[in-house]
């Protein structure tokens, strides 16, 4: 099995750390695993992406130009990454400011609505994780235990309180994944 | 199993990597895209633990000659930097591979000429390999592929550099820095408690006094002693080769490629196999001494070779000195911070190797 997978969207939504968080929890589970993040001068103050790949195999390219999956949080996102899904691969995307939908009709579509859902668990940085419970609701490349695993591997101590939080996040986010059809 | 392992980035490992390898000191100057090699170290604090020093200098200049100090009194020393910074360590790596000190001095490559861009590039290859300073010598330079590699050659570039009394290069680029992979890492071991004997430790009675220079005004015996360094490189080139093909058995067409482009090569190689073409990678690990004879051995069964490099064509140069005419030799590379990616290799090797 190998996942190659697309974060996409601004700086801050918490675009590196769903990916790196994704990483440790495929660790966790013995997973070869790699993470490659824009570092360019985009990523001063603009988008920012991160191409995670989970695999049980030892990864060659850590550097794609299609994917498997793509999880999409902003519009410059959308119109860079929708044409890089594989036919029958996946798109995740958070509707939020999102002005021109997918399109596509040969990949499966789902959305999850993160940002206005943070905004109700009065935490806006819950975003990513709900977002990440929503992908793996519908892709489940490993398990709900090693992300939590995976957690507090990749949060400094200070932060551990946190995780009950996180973990609420990550149960919402597979609630609230609907599938979209383009008709 | 999985504890042992931990997520990092490349250049976070090579700081790893250079406290538990027993490093005395570090010294350097900021810069994209290595800074994390000195943010970790700095956070780290080795000097509490091991007692290894990480300075910042005022400038890279400062740095490689402060290696230059610290290795003529036998310390293991290292620094790191990226593309410009190290064209600015030319003097002083000459001056030191002069004087035969070993240290250790990382590259994360950007692309160049110039300031150039902040984006990965290996457009270093000729001037880590062929010499970016004055006077004939030699580094040895490898080229981690992966950020496990980042952490083991750390160790493996110290013992190289004392067993030869020479300057080691780690030449790895920006996009290897900046990547997350598992690492897992070796024990500590200590900082040294003993120097070599041409060590400047300070004069004992019973010994002359060890003189660090690279300055001889007296011809013949300049001349002697470059013929000696020259005997040196030999052994060198004779004993530390390091490489590894993926699926070169029995391909037919071999991608060459180092560090990042390894990488995304072994990628093109599972796609061009899926269509039928017998393709294979062979994977230089020591870039100096460049493995040519074993290059060379494949040329009996292999049809073509294309190197793949985020240049516009430097290590090219070896593989053709390597294969002679024997064989069609290509290259393809991508520039300014662009990586090539696996597709558009298979494109290449269809269309200026394989041909019709």
């Amino acid at each position: 099995m190998t996942e190659e997978i697309i974060i996409a969207g601004f700086g801050g939504q918490g675009v590196l750390s769903m990916g790196k968080i994704l990483c440790y929890s495929g660790v966790m589970q013995d997973m070869e695993v790699s993470w490659m993040p824009s570092y360019g001068p985009e990523m001063r103050g603009g988008t920012a992406n991160v191409t995670v790949i989970l695999s049980d195999k030892r990864i060659s390219s850590p550097i794609l130009n299609s994917y498997d999956s793509a999880i999409i949080l902003n519009q410059q996102s959308m119109d860079k990454f929708e044409s890089k899904i594989k036919p029958g691969g996946i798109l995740l995307y958070d509707g939020n400011g999102i002005t021109r939908h997918p399109e596509r009709n040969d990949i499966q579509i789902y959305r999850a609505d993160a940002a206005a859902e943070s905004a109700k668990m009065e935490s806006a940085r819950t975003f990513n994780m709900i977002m990440l419970g929503a992908f793996l609701k519908i892709k489940p490349v490993v398990k709900f235990e090693n992300v939590i695993k995976g957690l507090k591997k990749s949060l400094p101590e200070r932060y551990h309180h946190l995780i009950a939080l996180n973990e609420k996040a990550l149960i919402r986010g597979a609630e609230i994944i609907q599938p979209v059809e383009v008709a | 199993m999985a504890e042992e392992y931990k997520l990092m980035k490349g250049n976070e490992a090579i700081a790893e990597a250079a406290i538990r390898a027993g490093t005395d000191g570090y010294f350097g100057y900021p810069i994209t895209p290595q800074s994390e090699v000195m943010e970790y170290l700095t956070a780290a604090k080795p000097h509490e633990t091991t007692g290894m020093i990480v300075l910042q200098a005022e400038s890279e200049v400062a740095s490689i000659n402060m290696l230059y100090g610290g290795a003529g009194a036998g310390k293991k020393v290292m620094t790191s930097s990226s593309s410009p910074g190290i064209s600015l360590m030319q003097e002083g790596i000459s001056y030191i591979a002069g004087a035969e000190l070993p240290c250790l001095i990382v590259n994360v490559q950007r692309g160049g000429p110039g300031l150039g861009t902040i984006q990965p590039g290996q457009a270093d290859y000729f001037q880590a390999t062929k010499g970016g300073g004055h006077g004939d010598y030699r580094l040895i330079v490898l080229a981690p592929a992966s950020v496990q590699e980042m952490a083991d050659f750390v160790s493996l570039s110290f013992d190289l550099a004392f067993k030869y009394r020479n300057p080691v290069m780690i030449l790895s680029d920006g996009a290897i820095g900046q990547m997350m992979e598992k690492v897992k890492f070796k024990e500590q071991v200590p900082r040294m408690t003993e120097f070599p004997d041409w060590a400047t430790t300070g004069k004992n009675p019973d010994r002359e006094r060890n003189i660090i220079t690279s300055l001889d005004l007296d011809p013949a015996r300049h001349e002697r002693f470059n013929l000696k360094l020259q005997r040196k490189y030999k052994e060198v080139q004779e004993k530390e080769v390091l490489f590894e093909e993926y699926m070169c058995d029995d391909a037919e067409y071999v991608l060459v490629a180092f560090g990042t482009s390894a990488r995304i090569c072994q990628k093109s190689v599972e796609m061009a196999r899926e269509e039928g073409i017998k393709a294979g990678l062979f994977r230089p690990i020591t870039l100096w001494p460049f493995p040519s004879k074993e290059l060379e051995s494949l040329t009996s069964h292999v049809k073509g070779m294309l190197s793949v490099e985020m240049n516009s064509g430097q290590m090219v140069e070896d593989v053709r000195l390597a294969v002679h005419d024997n064989i069609k030799v290509g290259h393809y590379g991508r520039m300014g911070g662009i990586i090539p990616a696996p597709d558009e290799i298979v494109e290449a090797l269809k269309k200026q190797i394989i041909g019709d």
